[in-house]
């Protein structure tokens, strides 16, 4: 759509691009938006068609639900013409509908291992795969939580060597923004491949 | 007629309003400024056809438009407060946040901000206009300077 913008609108109105954070409940994808953000994260409600999509006829309408998610995001001014919109999507398997929508358009995705549940990042790191939408793990290494080294979480995701594995503290900014600066160099990287 | 003059925005002198600007201005003849619709933003949400809805994403970023005349009693109380928070450009999803009302409710009241040449919205980077490496750079520049 950006296509049918005319010369006068681009002046004045900045563009915009997202990235998904995604990771299951206490994960730390809040955490890590809020981090980078330059506003406290902000909360949105979003409603969701749970139906295959390509599908346009209307006739189908009746038969797709809807669920409303909530959703955690934050903003990073970039320039005057161009903003950075970090969007907290929920892991969960049952979610992946979600993503397919927020998905379209994404620069890249942050996924967020949380390394006491591992599991509850394998539905993300398949779809994005899927998807071709270029992402990187960032492990939260959480206090307490048993230390693992970023080749164990690869191994125990099955990950393609070419996706990074970042160790990170979710809380801290310049950690946040390190995990920010490897995904958004992986997309310039697949850009040039 | 007003909506149409006031749709062109600052920093383009002279300059013809472009047609096929995000948020034409199609409907504004039939709605006309004292023609809006005096119900709830959820009944015009739930009662609005798909087709005249300007297709907003939820990064789509809006500005009202600065030289605009609104003929407040026209609009709801919420189109009025988004004007007001968008006098800096705003997204869908922020104006969602900022008013506490979802974002399906948002676009219908920003689609309509856009037809009467109220507001000028624009699209964000999608599939079909991918980012180029000067876009990238900047992003890496930006967030380098957190």
């Amino acid at each position: 759509m950006a296509s049918s913008d005319s010369d006068s609108t681009r002046d004045t109105v900045p563009s915009a691009l997202k990235i998904l954070v995604a990771g299951g409940f206490g994960a730390g994808k809040t955490t890590l938006v809020g981090a980078v953000s330059e506003i406290a994260p902000l909360r949105t409600e979003e409603v969701m068609t749970e139906a295959s999509y390509g599908v346009d006829d209307l006739s189908g309408v009746e038969s797709k639900t809807t669920t409303t998610v909530a959703l955690d995001f934050g903003r990073i001014t970039i320039s005057d013409s161009l903003v950075l919109y970090l969007f907290g999507t929920p892991g969960q398997e049952r979610f992946w509908f979600m993503w397919e929508e927020l998905s379209e358009g994404a620069l890249g995705a942050i996924v967020i291992a949380d390394t006491r549940r591992l599991e509850t990042c394998f539905a993300a790191v398949d779809f994005f795969e899927r998807r071709g939408v270029p992402f990187v793990v960032a492990v939260n290494c959480f206090e307490g939580a048993h230390e693992y080294e970023a080749e164990e979480v690869r191994a125990a995701l099955t990950l393609d060597p070419a996706i990074p594995v970042v160790l990170c503290d979710a809380r801290v900014r310049s950690s946040a923004k390190e995990v920010l600066l490897t995904l958004v160099t992986r997309v310039a990287e697949r850009m040039a491949a | 007629m007003q909506a149409h003059d006031a749709f062109g925005p600052g920093g383009a002198p002279g300059g013809p309003p472009d047609r096929d600007a995000v948020g034409g201005y199609g409907d504004a003849a039939q709605d006309g400024p004292d023609g809006g619709p005096l119900v709830r933003p959820y009944v015009i949400a739930q009662g609005r056809d798909h087709a005249d809805t300007v297709k907003l994403d939820m990064i789509s970023v809006v500005i009202a438009a600065k030289r605009a005349e609104v003929d407040e009693m026209s609009l709801e109380p919420e189109q009025l407060r988004i004007l007001e928070l968008c006098r800096r450009p705003l997204s869908v999803a922020e104006v969602s946040a900022h008013l506490d009302v979802p974002v399906a409710v948002v676009k219908v009241l920003i689609s309509d901000l856009l037809n009467r040449g109220l507001a000028l919205a624009r699209a964000p980077y999608t599939a079909k206009s991918p980012v180029g490496r000067d876009v990238l750079q900047a992003v890496l520049d930006g967030i380098q300077r957190l």
